[in-house]
């Protein structure tokens, strides 16, 4: 039997998962990341990652994880896979334990579990504030034992553009180019898994890391494979704001009992701690008694925009509110939350122990993405898989604190697996395919990277990456009207002539870090565009996605995936029914108990 | 309005490892809370030198913005240290940046460290997991244990502990503190611990713990304050243990 071999693009949770899979199954993998795998943005995240394990005698279950996951997704999310999630989540939870991972323990020296956003029950796992590092970093060993072993070939520091695809119309391998010598060089494979994550930066500041564009995603999209649900854009309500960077401030805080406030009274401008709790507007727990603090992040986004733009309440009348952890214990603060804790202290100089922090909500993550069955992880390009933030599959409208995280592991343990069949089914393999597939591939991306290099235009990357930027996070996050996401769509398209005109002000060969963001740029102007052409056709409101002029969510017309698809240069949006079939929809509320 | 507030920069440039260096003068627009990645990438956006140079913008690593990844290690006016952490504020100018000097140079301030990667390896530094496959919970693991391993284990590679090392240089392999104190980590988790010969021999082999020369600079560079020099004793301990049961019964 011929040896199948697969390529996995994107080292952090979703693709280290999926490469230990795929060669625990005996089959050699190379692994390409535009970083060293463990500088994978997953080392960003803080809070926890969640199992129904029912450690605290509540009567939390797998079910109950399933529901609050729905239900907090406003029932978008298709059921059957994000059931098997929940299942295996407390599996999962065994599986990081077994591999070393630090989590925080109680007395007995089993796993502590912590509350985060739209639940009732402790059900998020942590380690300390730095809990995706930890997770990355045991997931990261596991893979550099196998490379030890060499069943895992890395190829760190370089970029993938794009698949090669047959003329069958099937994924035989990918082009990518070795970010040193920009030499452009084709893989091929019978499979290729991407798990190329977030796409923070087409909203140009955002909690993401830096190699957060969504270009892989793009560059697939253009070549055939659909993307769904793009409109679905979560706001994370607390992040501290930032010319480089929104620095988010985990839900961990809320979950340990940090409380959102602001002064009752506009413009106050004394200190915080010199306000009296009477003359504090704990908004959060005044409008949902029952959550308080711990509502979702859409809700508590919102709540937040209302109190800052609608009741000019923000702190000292600019847009921001207090997120105060000073009345907790020192030990637990540090013990619990220390990460982050650090983060605030680093970047503002002020200890978050002792006076409240300042936080305004900040674009965070992509509930929509690659298009992928409701089975195994595959798009509808054979041959090519997707799997993490990447992909659309398991967070509905809104996707639940700690829920990306087990998301992630549990769609790379899948794609892993589900690729290994494919390929090893396949009639005929990658090296049948003519030398002649992979030299045009080849040469096109060649060709588009020395037209880069050459060009002289007057346009700066940097200056039309920003101007994106600002157009989406102003008109395409919180709040969408119809007539500005026409607006954003039409400047988009004017940004994209002003692209082609770009200069890289670097025309050298090595190392040019400007010709990689120009191609990624080209990309992420592509995507902002099918998220804006996705949020102007929902005419309703639900999860993230919020349009004053339709503020109900509207089932009758409007339960149905997005899935946008680019033939001929043009975005066309189908829709395709939500797998619905364990749980019926109901009205989404957190004012009231369920 | 007075003239805006600038913030000079120095910045050693190199086209690639083999060209000579040579330095390089900007004067950007002074914003509150900047740092060091904000002003590169001011740089990126014009990039013209002070005294108004075309030049092109200059090549750098980072990722997560929030010093968990590692990715920007430079020198800072002399100093190893994290480029998104460092606040222009707290720095007097010109603020002199430079490539890490113990690794090789990819381009002006990006370095080359997989160095530390390979080393991870040689060391194998995981826990050896039968599988994947469901095979319940892990070890139990007392709450001290878990306060005590816990730092260990933000380790992000920045290198900057080998960077400050004298012991690190061209004419010797020495592995350096982050890796000597992963040992320790790896060989105090319980299943970590049934593999902890395997660990101690690599770390006493060439390049490995006999190398430290005590100097103690690695604790202080370290952005995460890791207790560098407390794991190279206990791992001394452990690997002098080891040597004498090699000796006695070996
Ligand atoms: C600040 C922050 C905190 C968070 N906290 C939590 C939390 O507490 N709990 C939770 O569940 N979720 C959390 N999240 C969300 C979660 O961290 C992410 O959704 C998750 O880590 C994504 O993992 P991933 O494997 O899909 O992608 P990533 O970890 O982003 O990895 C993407 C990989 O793809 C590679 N890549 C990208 N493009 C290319 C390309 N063109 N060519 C080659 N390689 C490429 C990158 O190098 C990288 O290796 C948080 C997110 C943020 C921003
Ligand atoms: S031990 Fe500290 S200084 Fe050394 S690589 Fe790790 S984080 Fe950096
Ligand atoms: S960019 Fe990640 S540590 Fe600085």
């Amino acid at each position: 039997m011929r040896e199948p071999k697969i390529i996995v693009v994107g080292g952090g949770l979703a693709g280290l998962m999926a490469t230990i899979r795929v060669a625990e199954a005996g089959v050699p993998v190379e692994l390409f990341s535009i970083v060293p795998v463990k500088r994978s943005h997953s080392v960003c995240a803080q809070g926890g990652i969640n199992a129904a394990k029912n450690t605290k005698g509540e009567g939390d279950s797998t079910d109950k994880h399933f529901d609050d996951t729905i239900y907090g997704g406003d029932f978008l999310a298709n059921q059957p896979l994000v059931k098997r999630m929940c299942e295996a989540a407390p599996g999962i939870i065994d599986l990081l334990d077994r591999m070393g991972v630090m989590f925080n323990r109680t007395t007995e020296g089993l796993l502590d579990y912590r509350r985060f956003g739209g639940t009732l029950y402790h059900r998020t796992a942590f380690a300390g504030a730095t809990t995706g590092q930890q997770l990355l970093y045991a997931l990261d060993e596991q893979v550099r034992r196998y490379e030890a072993d060499g069943k895992v070939n890395k190829f760190e520091g370089w970029t993938f553009l794009s698949a090669v695809i047959d003329d069958g119309g099937i994924c035989r391998g990918i082009c990518a180019m070795d970010m040193r010598s920009t030499e452009v060089k084709t893989f091929p494979a019978d499979a290729a898994i991407f798990c190329t994550g977030g796409i923070g930066a087409i909203f140009g500041l955002s909690t993401n890391s830096v190699v957060c564009t969504g270009s892989a995603q793009s560059a697939l999209f253009q070549q055939g494979v659909d993307y769904a649900n793009g409109e679905f854009i979560q706001v994370h309500p607390t992040a501290i704001p930032g010319e480089d960077k929104l620095r988010l401030m985990s839900e961990s805080a809320r979950g340990e009992g940090g409380r959102i406030w602001v002064p009752r009274k506009p413009g106050d401008t004394r200190p915080p701690n010199s306000i009296l709790e009477s003359e504090r507007f704990y908004f959060l727990e005044e409008w949902y008694p029952k959550y308080g603090n711990l509502v979702p992040r859409d809700i508590a986004t919102r709540a937040i925009h209302r109190v800052v733009f609608q009741e000019k309440l923000g702190i000292h009348g600019q847009a921001a509110v207090y997120l105060d952890l000073t009345h907790i214990p020192r030990e637990v603060l540090d013990r619990k939350l220390e990460g982050i804790l650090e983060i605030y202290e680093k970047f503002l100089g002020i200890n978050p122990r002792k006076e409240p922090m300042k936080v305004f909500p900040g674009m965070h993550y992509a509930m929509g993405g690659v298009w992928v069955n409701n089975e195994d992880q595959a798009t509808n390009v054979p041959g090519i898989y997707a799997a993490g933030e990447c992909e659309y599959q398991y967070h509905g409208a809104n996707r639940l604190g700690a829920n990306s995280l087990v998301s992630c592991i549990f769609g790379g343990g899948i794609a892993g697996p589900a690729a290994v069949k494919y390929a090893r089914g396949l009639a005929q393999g990658c090296e049948s395919t003519p030398a002649s597939a992979f030299e045009r591939e080849r040469k096109r991306q060649a060709a588009m990277n020395e037209a880069l290099i050459r060009q002289e235009g007057g346009e700066n990357p940097i200056a039309i990456w920003r101007a994106m930027g600002e157009l989406m996070t102003e008109h395409v996050t919180v709040t969408r009207y119809n007539k500005n996401l026409q607006q954003v769509d039409a400047k988009l398209r004017e940004l994209t002539d002003r692209f082609r005109r770009i200069n890289l002000s670097d025309h050298t060969l090595w190392s040019n870090q400007t010709l990689n963001f120009a191609r990624e740029l080209g990309n992420m102007l592509v995507l902002a565009r099918v998220i804006t052409l996705g949020a102007l056709a929902r005419n309703e409101s639900r999860g993230a996605h919020y349009k004053p002029d339709f503020p109900e969510r509207d089932d009758a017309n409007w339960l149905k995936t997005t899935r946008a698809n680019y033939s001929n240069g043009e975005i066309k949006l189908t829709y395709e029914p939500v797998d619905t079939s364990l749980i019926p929809p109901r009205p989404r509320r957190y004012d009231v108990a369920r | 309005m007075g003239e805006t507030k600038k913030v000079i920069l120095r910045v050693k440039r190199q086209a690639g490892p083999k060209h000579a260096p040579r330095w390089e003068e900007f004067a950007l627009n002074w914003r509150p809370a900047m740092n060091v990645i904000i002003c590169l990438r001011d740089i990126a956006e014009n990039p013209v030198t002070r005294d108004g140079k075309k030049t092109t913008p200059v090549t750098y690593e980072s990722n997560c913005l929030e010093e968990v990844c590692g990715s920007c290690a430079m020198l800072i006016n002399g100093k190893a240290r994290m480029a998104c952490s460092a606040l222009v504020d707290s720095l007097p100018q010109p603020i002199r940046l430079e490539p890490l000097s113990k690794f090789p140079v990819v381009r002006d301030l990006a370095v080359d460290r997989s160095f530390m990667f390979e080393s991870l390896k040689r060391v194998k530094a995981w826990i050896p997991i039968d599988g994947t496959y469901d095979l319940g919970e892990g070890p139990r693991m007392a709450p001290e244990t878990q306060e005590q391993a816990y730092p260990l284990s933000r380790c992000i590679s920045c290198g900057n502990c080998l960077e400050v090392c004298p012991q690190v240089n061209e004419n010797n392999a020495f592995v350096g503190a982050a890796i000597i104190s992963q040992v320790r980590l790896f060989n105090m988790h319980p299943t970590g611990a049934m593999h902890a010969r395997e660990r101690l021999e690599a770390l006493m082999g060439p390049g490995g713990i006999a190398d430290c020369a005590n100097a103690q600079n690695c604790v202080k560079a370290c952005p995460k304050e890791i207790p560098l020099t407390e794991s190279i004793a206990e791992m001394n301990r452990q690997a002098w243990k080891q040597a004498l049961l090699g000796w006695l019964f070996g």
